[in-house]
């Protein structure tokens, strides 16, 4: 016997929205195997991993706190995603938007102006689209494909922070560790609910989840970056610029990275060091495809990328194993998610 | 006829039936076919000719049936099962391969040890015995589409095939190069070949074949001969009911330009493609003008520098409404007044996955769908259904995607939407092609009724009869080349035949190889 | 330049683009057949770890070699299932690969980080290797600096001169075509997927039991993506990866051999260390400039989906 796929006449409007949680289950299902065979509890490794990190008003100011940058990214890697611009330096986006953010906060360490954070926002934005361009040009300019030149952008951003917190902006009474100084408190997020570390960020990230719909699904831009993204060529039959919508694209996707980048920095980070983000830059492009591209998925996809960050953590401490855990957590959501969605147009029929 | 009545047949097909989810493509459908035999399968677009063949060729697997080859029941497995049984077939859309050469490709089909050397000596033996001349160290894609045509059966005959299986294999010639083609069959069909010769075109399927079986809607509505049938009897049992003819008002004279080309040339950006030579024409409001051609000639870069899918360098190149626009992109070209339909349909013309009324958009989008940027849906959504309502098409409501769409009806769609923005010039691309036969006259009599309201309409298209009902002036693409325009009633199939081969009075003779054509 | 150092550049050029060479050939086969695999960073670090695992293990660096090469197949099935039978996109399936392999690398290695092995002896080809310059540079190599050349060579071989290899390539060029005249395009793709997969599997093997000798998380450090870029950069031709390989390698040594020169020069390490990060993003800036090449050398039915249904 072997399976076939078929083609349904229509797209299955169902599967569309249980393709998702089908993905979601079989990674549950595959993670507790992964205990099982690790010689866990497989009961006791789905409580300490998925329950554990929610289990009081901290863990889920925590959970909202992680989620933050990956919704950030998510939302503006899926406005590129949907044009087909496969931006997948985000990680590097976020970094360069961190500098430029974190830069101005150490300038001006002596300031007392309300006006430090905000300017860091910006600033931060700037920078993130600052090397997004640097693919976008490239690609539009020589025809360079964007996903190596993007990617190779990452590792650059990483030596660059770290010749940054080696060198010229190393704390210098900071006992030669690899920092700069922890930021003053005007350049730091207010923090929403007492006693967490949860903060302003997430109002930036929720906004940016409101702006993104309202682009792509009811502003003629997000039409036509829709358009080249499904059919090139019909974009180029109606006229629509294919430069535009690589710009637009990946000047978007820097924008949202680079503030997510701020906001770790001003946020629960409080200063630059080499580690800045945990991968949130990757993490963000599962979230997006699992979040459909679409705002309304991403958040919800945001917050279980989130929990498999502190399912990561609790397994490190109670399971003893090791963080990446929650990497190859991620990694087999997509997978799954990804085989999934050949149910929305596929139906199986056995052969024998 | 070769057809004595003890002789085994050479094919059989009883009760074969292919379902597909969405459609019945073939329906209990019985074929018999002798030795030496030329039979024709005819029968509209999506009849199911083509899903037949592709069973007998053992591409697709019936669901019901039985085949029996040469008297005894077989299953034929896959292509390499039936080139084994002595069946060859050349597809509709050649199954080539554009970077490797000649030999190679043929190789391909060829089981055994690799042995490009010798497989070139047998390539020019029998290229020579049939009159089919090609070089088989040439890369694929430098071949015009007749030359690859030949390839494909070349690549056929080397397998000493005893069924040959052609799948509308004139719509890429010139009417003299079918004239050999035809020669070559009847040579084979001589020698006991039998072939299946798969085609709309009647008056081919009269000269060429012995008998004929027709389908519609994948059945089988009859067997004829078709020596003893007419034309229009032989449509009644493709189509059901009688061909429809059109009426055609004299063109008036001094009408403005709409679509002025002048001095056109462009160099093509893609390797494969052809490079414009100083194209010039013009279109003047309320006449159709005809660009009649073998494809593969210049058609597609032409469109797409007219269309401004593809601008070209000096904008006075091209003028649209006395406006000089050959550096404008589609859009703004849009503006000025001009509308397009593409050839393909799906992808180009139309976004498969998004709906009807998200199409609209696509072109229609300055009839006040935007607003401070924002999209105003329902305004798409009345332009959507009034353009289902007026062209007739069938389809579940704008809400459908264009994708669930038949040909035709996307089709309908796509001409119905540049037609209600009231076009000053409206440019069409092989607009029935695929096209079944009611919805190609609705198409026809639309275009119609466009001249009379005065708009310029100029059609590309690779059928010489549609061009010939439809268009007051024709021209003729070669090689990247326009010929002087004729009008319609001046010429005839005979002299446009000898034009598509590059050969018009006062043409330069080609500079480096034979025209694009066979 | 006195000799011996020269000499040693060449040698550790050489050595540095060895497991460039091999995944990028492993990708190239792959890219012919019509599929593009972004996932060679998971493959070679799935490769590393599994490699350095068995090495550890079993002692021996051949059964190392194979663990890579098992790892990297596995990898690239779950790729093939994917991409090929779900017919998932195919970016999108290489970056979850990659994603997921460069995570479970991690977590496998993790008990693994603070052993080391022994250097595997090199091979010095009789004769040759005596050769004044050279022989140091080109004949006193580990087995597998060997076998980058030979692969080179066969997999030239295979893809312009067997008939495999004609049927290989025509997948890619046209797969409907080729789906008509008889050939089955998934199956063929499958075996250039798995092929892939192996080889960048070896070429990670190479890193953690042959180069360094050990394992660090995240030790194949792009690697993965240069020998993506490579393919590009060789305009899906096989002789000239070995150029660009080298090149890289080049890049790759150059802040080892500063530094270790005695040149004082005032330039951050980092800047050294972004060096082929850059080299790479200019190549393809300039390999890419010219639409043309691009189109008549790669695939023509690269990345995209292909059912035998439609």
């Amino acid at each position: 016997m072997w399976l076939k796929f078929e083609q349904r006449p229509e797209p299955s409007r169902l599967m569309r929205y249980l393709s998702p949680l089908l993905a979601v289950g079989l990674m549950v299902a595959s993670g507790m195997l992964l205990f099982h065979l690790l010689g866990k509890s497989p009961a006791e490794g789905f409580k300490v991993f998925f329950l554990n990190p929610v289990q009081d008003k901290y863990g889920v100011a925590e959970l909202f706190l992680k989620a933050t940058p990956l919704i950030l990214c998510a939302v503006g890697l899926a406005v590129g995603f949907r044009g087909n611009i496969w931006n997948i330096g985000a990680e590097g986006q976020l970094l360069i938007g961190a500098l430029a953010g974190g830069g101005l906060a150490l300038h001006f360490h002596d300031t007392n102006s309300m006006l430090l954070l905000p300017a860091m926002i910006v600033a931060g934005a700037l920078g993130g689209m600052f090397w997004a361009a640097i693919p976008a040009w490239l690609r539009t300019r020589f025809n360079a494909n964007e996903i190596l030149t993007s990617l190779m952008l990452v590792y650059i951003a990483e030596l660059i922070v770290s010749w940054l917190v080696h060198g010229p902006w190393m704390d210098p009474d900071g006992f030669n560790f690899p920092q700069t100084r922890l930021f003053q408190a005007k350049a730091t997020m207010p923090i929403l609910v007492q006693g967490t570390r949860v903060n302003a960020g997430l109002f930036i990230a929720l906004g940016a989840l409101i702006a993104g719909w309202i682009f792509m699904n009811r502003s003629f831009m997000g039409y036509q970056m829709k358009v080249a993204g499904q059919a090139e060529n019909a974009g180029r039959y109606a006229g629509f610029s294919a430069r535009r919508t690589v710009w637009i694209g990946m000047l978007v996707g820097g924008a949202m990275a680079g503030i997510a980048g701020v906001a770790e920095i001003s946020g629960p980070v409080g200063q630059i060091t080499e580690h800045i983000s945990p991968g949130y830059g990757f993490a963000a492009m599962i979230v997006a495809f699992v979040g459909r591209l679409d705002p309304v998925g991403i958040f919800f996809s945001g917050l279980l990328m989130a929990l498999l960050y502190l399912g990561g953590e609790q397994a490190q401490q109670y399971l003893a194993l090791p963080y990446s855990i929650s990497k190859v957590f991620q990694g087999l959501l997509l997978f799954f998610l990804l085989c999934s969605d050949v149910f929305i147009t596929h139906r199986i029929r056995w052969k024998k | 006829m070769p057809n004595a009545p003890s002789e085994t047949p050479r094919l059989v097909i009883k009760g074969v039936s292919k379902i597909y989810p969405s459609v019945i493509a073939n329906d209990n459908v019985d074929l018999t076919i002798m030795p030496g035999e030329i039979r024709a399968v005819l029968g509209e677009n999506g009849a199911g000719k083509s899903t037949l063949m592709k069973i007998i060729y053992g591409v697709t697997h019936p669901d019901k049936g039985e085949i029996l080859w040469e008297g005894s029941p077989v299953t034929v497995q896959n292509p390499a099962h039936a080139r084994e049984l002595g069946i060859g077939m050349v597809f509709q859309h050649f199954s080539l391969f554009e970077t490797l050469t000649v030999a190679q490709n043929v190789a391909l089909a060829v089981p055994g040890r690799l042995d490009l050397a010798g497989l070139s000596r047998r390539i020019e033996e029998i290229s020579g015995k049939y009159g089919l001349p090609v070089d088989p160290r040439r890369l694929v894609h430098a071949l015009s589409v007749g030359e690859r045509q030949r390839v494909e059966i070349i690549r056929c005959l080397l397998q000493n095939p005893r069924l040959l299986i052609l799948d509308e294999p004139t719509s890429v010639l010139t009417p003299q190069a079918v004239r050999k083609l035809f020669e070559t069959l009847r040579q084979l069909a001589s020698e006991g070949v039998s072939i299946l010769y798969i085609s709309h075109k009647l008056d081919e399927i009269q000269e060429l074949c012995h008998t004929a079986t027709v389908l519609r809607n994948g059945r089988v509505t009859g067997h004829c001969t078709p020596s003893q049938e007419t034309p229009k009897t032989m449509a009644r049992l493709m189509i059901g009911e009688d061909l429809p003819t059109f009426h055609h008002g004299e063109p008036e004279e001094g009408r403005e330009v709409r679509l002025r080309i002048d001095g056109l040339s462009v160099k093509s950006e893609d390797p494969f493609g052809v490079d414009l030579e100083d194209v010039s024409l013009e279109v003047r409001s309320g006449e159709i003008v005809g660009i009649a051609g073998v494809s593969g000639n210049g058609q597609q870069e032409l469109l797409r520098a007219i269309s401004g899918e593809e601008p070209v360098p000096d904008k006075r190149w091209i003028h649209v409404c006395g406006v000089p626009a050959g550096r404008m992109n589609a859009s703004r070209r849009r503006a000025l007044g001009m509308c397009f339909v593409p050839e393909e349909r799906l992808g180009r013309g139309a976004v498969p996955r998004l709906s009807l009324t998200d199409n609209v958009l696509l072109t229609a989008f300055r009839r006040k769908m935007v607003r401070f940027g924002m999209i105003r849906r329902k305004a798409a959504k009345t332009f959507a259904d009034d353009c289902i309502r007026l062209f007739d098409v069938k389809c579940g409501g704008a809400a459908s995607e264009a994708k669930s769409l038949s040909g035709g009806n996307l089709q309908k769609f796509i001409v119905g939407r540049e037609i209600l923005q009231e076009p000053k010039v409206l440019v069409l691309a092989q607009p029935t092609w695929g096209v079944d036969v009611g919805a190609a006259s609705f198409i026809r009599q639309q275009l119609l009724c466009l001249r009379e309201k005065g708009t310029a309409v100029l059609v590309i298209s690779e059928e010489l009869d549609e061009l010939f009902e439809i268009c007051d002036r024709l021209v003729v693409i070669a090689k990247g080349r326009l010929s002087p325009s004729k009008a319609t009633s001046e010429t005839g199939v005979e002299e446009v035949g000898v034009w598509m081969s590059g050969m018009w009075p006062g043409a330069e003779p080609a500079k480096d190889e034979a025209p694009h054509v066979a | 330049m006195q000799p011996s150092l020269l000499s040693a550049i060449l040698f550790a050029t050489i050595v540095a683009g060895t497991p460039l060479i091999i995944a990028a050939v492993g990708e190239l086969v792959t890219e012919k057949s019509g599929v593009l695999n972004l996932g060679t960073e998971g493959i070679m670090s799935m490769g590393a770890v599994a490699a350095f695992a068995v090495t550890v293990h079993t002692g021996s660096p051949v059964l190392g070699i194979l663990a890579g090469m098992t790892a990297g197949m596995a990898m690239g099935l779950v790729f093939a299932v994917a991409a090929l039978t779900f017919m998932a996109n195919q970016v999108a399936s290489g970056l979850a690969l990659s994603i997921f392999g460069v995570g479970l690398s991690a977590f496998i290695g993790k008990p693994y980080e603070s052993q080391a092995l022994p250097s595997v002896a090199t091979w010095n080809v009789p004769g040759l290797h005596k050769l004044p310059l050279v022989g140091h540079a080109f004949f006193e190599h580990q087995g597998l600096v060997y076998f980058s050349w030979a692969l080179l060579a066969a997999v030239a071989w295979f893809l312009y001169r067997s008939r495999l290899g004609l049927v290989l390539r025509a997948v890619g060029e046209a797969p409907v075509a080729a789906h008509s005249v008889g050939y089955n395009v998934v199956r063929i793709r499958y075996m250039a997927v798995l092929f892939g997969g192996a080889m960048a599997g070896v070429a990670g093997a190479f890193l953690s039991v042959f180069h360094t000798p050990l394992w660090v998380e995240g030790m194949v450090a792009g690697r993965g993506w240069i020998a993506l870029a490579l393919v590009v950069f060789a305009t899906w031709r096989p002789a000239r990866v070995m150029v660009g390989a080298y090149l890289f390698g080049g890049c790759m040594i150059t802040q080892m051999f500063v530094q270790g020169s005695g040149m004082h020069l005032n330039i951050p390490s980092q800047f050294l260390s972004a060096l082929p990060y850059a080299a790479t993003i200019i190549v393809l800036v300039i390999i890419s400039h010219n639409k043309a090449t691009i189109r008549l050398n790669s695939p023509a039915s690269l990345g995209q989906p292909f059912s035998p249904e439609a």
